[in-house]
């Protein structure tokens, strides 16, 4: 098969750990190279926490798998340092068209809104995201990445981890204060400890043919529900970078995997909708079948899972990886400051409760999208094809048409580590919802507010500031152990060394976090609002930023 | 006169498609046929300007397979 990738590798590397008489002891753990894991140390190492990585295979992911990547995914990358390789090498697109037949039904514009650093979505094979991660990681001096180290055993409990971990020159153990769990959607250690991702498998398979071609076709999302070059079926195309393209072919449950991935049974399927002039050579083929489900509970004594390994989503919706690193950006920050001294153990368990409510969001859309696809009984085929049928004529019916929603950032609105609103906001960012970016003159030069913000809590101020109030709240920051980042916009009555100075010179970050005259954001590492007012009174910021570091939390959550 | 609203008007499109897709599992078909016509009736009570009905009436009876038939 003719590849326009090759997969690098990693060498193995013996550890010093494996010659030692004890097991070594590692404060973070993570079990798993793919996306989840490498993000989750990077994110650590963004707050100076040392993790080794462990992983079972010597290179990135094997064929395209996971290729499109959501703004947020892309926010969050370029916070860990390698958002702007994916940007470069990725495909943009924001344009979908839904197509019923040989008639195109309905179309989206994913992001028509201006003043974004990065685009609603690029796609971008899974190995060049993976590479670019694996990249960036070795930058780093607190990750310790380790090929060809499996894990094959963990023993847990309140007190921390013991990991039995193979490599070809025999066994070895380590411990860990934690151990972060991302392994993929089968994962092992998951059931080795007797734990489960509940949910519904679907009875339906999809053929995935990369084919490299020079085609110019425009880069936008194709989707065909009973496509006319594959009768009854639905067929998604779309354009990855190095001119290989995704066709996402639904086969049915009755197909047969081992034949539908031969050359020979494929090539007449993408003749069909191409043309039998088309020039294209195959670049990697799969079936698959899925599921959605999760785990009950993502944290188990001081075991975290994270990516597939806790919930598990068709792909329809782009919410897998993407799901993945939503996560991770939950978890990363509330685990340094747990291990800093900075928080009670008990924000950990928040890390379940609004990630819980991610994936169930997640699963949700998925599920739905794929109910829509895929009916489960004569019935709700009529209703379906009646819907696809209405929607050439009748724009009501085009709400209904649902070929994916595509993954939008997670918002946690009833998180406990909100602070809600006393003030009056006609809009902007409620507690709860990631910081929209917004174009910003002075600062760092970068231009974007989001290079501004995030790894540690920030408050961004609008309006008079006082600078004695300032220095109020940075002492009762100091006594929490937190840093703080304070970014003034459009500020020009006071000159702190310790402050970052930002010009809304367009405007569209007043009209985006409804600034008015005056206004304060508290903003977690995450870059989510946590609590906002109109006028700036440091007491009141200083019982937010307890209460987002979980000073709130019932201590019986904690167990 | 009224005029029926061909726009989206629903509060949430994928909420009503996975509720209506969920009432009708594992029924049979006779009880799929009961649970439509029922559904049908409370919807156009909930209408009620007669006009408006007999503008969605005359959609729904455009049915394909019939145009097909005619010609």
């Amino acid at each position: 098969m003719p590849t326009s990738y090759v997969n690098p590798e990693y060498p193995y590397q013996h550890s010093p750990d494996q010659d030692a008489q004890l097991p070594t002891h590692h404060p973070v753990i993570i079990a798993g190279g793919g996306p989840a894991g490498l993000a989750a140390a990077m994110d650590l190492a963004q707050q100076g926490v040392r993790t080794v990585v462990l992983d079972d295979n010597n290179t990135v992911s094997v064929g395209s798998r996971a290729i499109c990547i959501a703004k947020r995914t892309l926010e969050i990358c370029d916070r860990y340092g390698c958002g702007q390789a994916m940007l470069d090498k990725g495909v943009t697109w924001h344009l979908g068209k839904v197509y019923f037949g040989e008639e195109q039904i309905y179309e989206f514009n994913l992001l028509p809104e201006e003043d974004h650093k990065v685009p609603a979505f690029i796609n971008l094979q899974q190995y060049y995201m993976e590479e670019y991660m694996v990249k960036r990681c070795m930058e780093m001096p607190e990750i310790e990445l380790r090929w060809l180290h499996k894990v094959t055993a963990v023993n847990t409990d309140d007190s921390g981890t013991k990991v039995t971990v193979h490599t070809s020159e025999g066994d070895y153990t380590l411990s860990c204060d934690y151990l972060l769990v991302a392994d993929g959607a089968n994962s092992h250690i998951r059931s080795s400890l007797g734990l489960e991702s509940k949910g519904q498998v679907f009875e339906d398979r999809f053929l995935i043919a990369d084919i490299i071609m020079k085609a110019d076709f425009p880069a936008e999302r194709r989707f065909w529900f009973d496509a006319p070059f594959h009768p009854g079926q639905s067929t998604l195309l779309h354009k990855q970078a190095d001119n290989v393209w995704r066709i996402d072919f639904q086969l049915g449950w009755d197909a047969d995997p081992e034949e539908e991935k031969k050359l020979e049974n494929i090539r007449p399927r993408v003749e069909a909708m191409l043309g039998k002039d088309m020039e294209w050579e195959l670049d990697w083929a799969s079936v698959y079948t899925f599921r959605c489900r999760k785990m009950d509970s993502f944290i188990h004594h001081r075991v975290f899972f994270i990516g597939d390994a806790a919930h598990q989503v068709s792909p329809f919706g782009a919410r897998g990886a993407n799901g993945a690193l939503q996560g991770v950006d939950n978890l990363g920050w509330k685990l340094a400051a747990v291990m800093q001294g900075r928080a009670p153990e008990s924000l950990l368990h928040t890390y379940d409760t609004e990630r819980q409510h991610g994936a169930k969001e997640n699963i949700l859309h998925s599920t739905r999208a794929t109910d829509f696809m895929t009916p489960k009984n004569n019935i709700t085929k009529v209703f379906r094809d009646t819907v696809l049928d209405l929607s050439r004529h009748y724009p009501f019916a085009r709400a209904l048409v649902n070929s994916g929603r595509l993954s939008k950032p997670c918002s946690y609105p009833s998180s406990p580590l909100n602070t809600l609103d006393s003030d009056n906001f006609g809009a902007g960012v409620e507690p709860g919802s990631p910081c929209p970016d917004a174009p910003v003159g002075g600062g760092n030069g970068s231009g974007w507010l989001l290079n501004h913000i995030g790894n540690r809590f920030g408050i961004l101020l609008k309006g008079e500031v006082d600078s004695n109030k300032l220095d109020h709240l940075v002492n009762s920051a100091n006594a929490l152990g937190q840093a703080l980042d304070l970014i003034c916009i459009d500020t020009a009555d006071i000159q702190r060394e310790d402050a970052v100075y930002l010009r809304d010179d367009k405007g569209v970050l007043n009209q985006r976090y409804d600034l008015g005259a005056s206004a304060v954001y508290l903003i977690r590492p995450d870059q989510h609002v946590a609590a906002r007012w109109r006028h700036f009174d440091p007491e009141a910021v200083a019982a937010a930023l307890r209460r987002a570091l979980g000073s709130e939390l019932a201590t019986e959550q904690a167990a | 006169m009224s005029t029926l609203n061909l726009d989206s008007n629903f509060s949430d499109a994928d909420a009503f498609y996975a509720a209506l897709a969920d009432i009708h599992r594992d029924r049979t078909p006779e009880a799929s046929e009961q649970i439509n016509a029922r559904l049908i009736l409370l919807l156009a009570n909930q209408v009620g300007d007669q006009a408006i009905l007999e503008q969605a009436l005359a959609i729904a009876g455009q049915i394909d397979s019939e145009t097909d038939h005619d010609k």
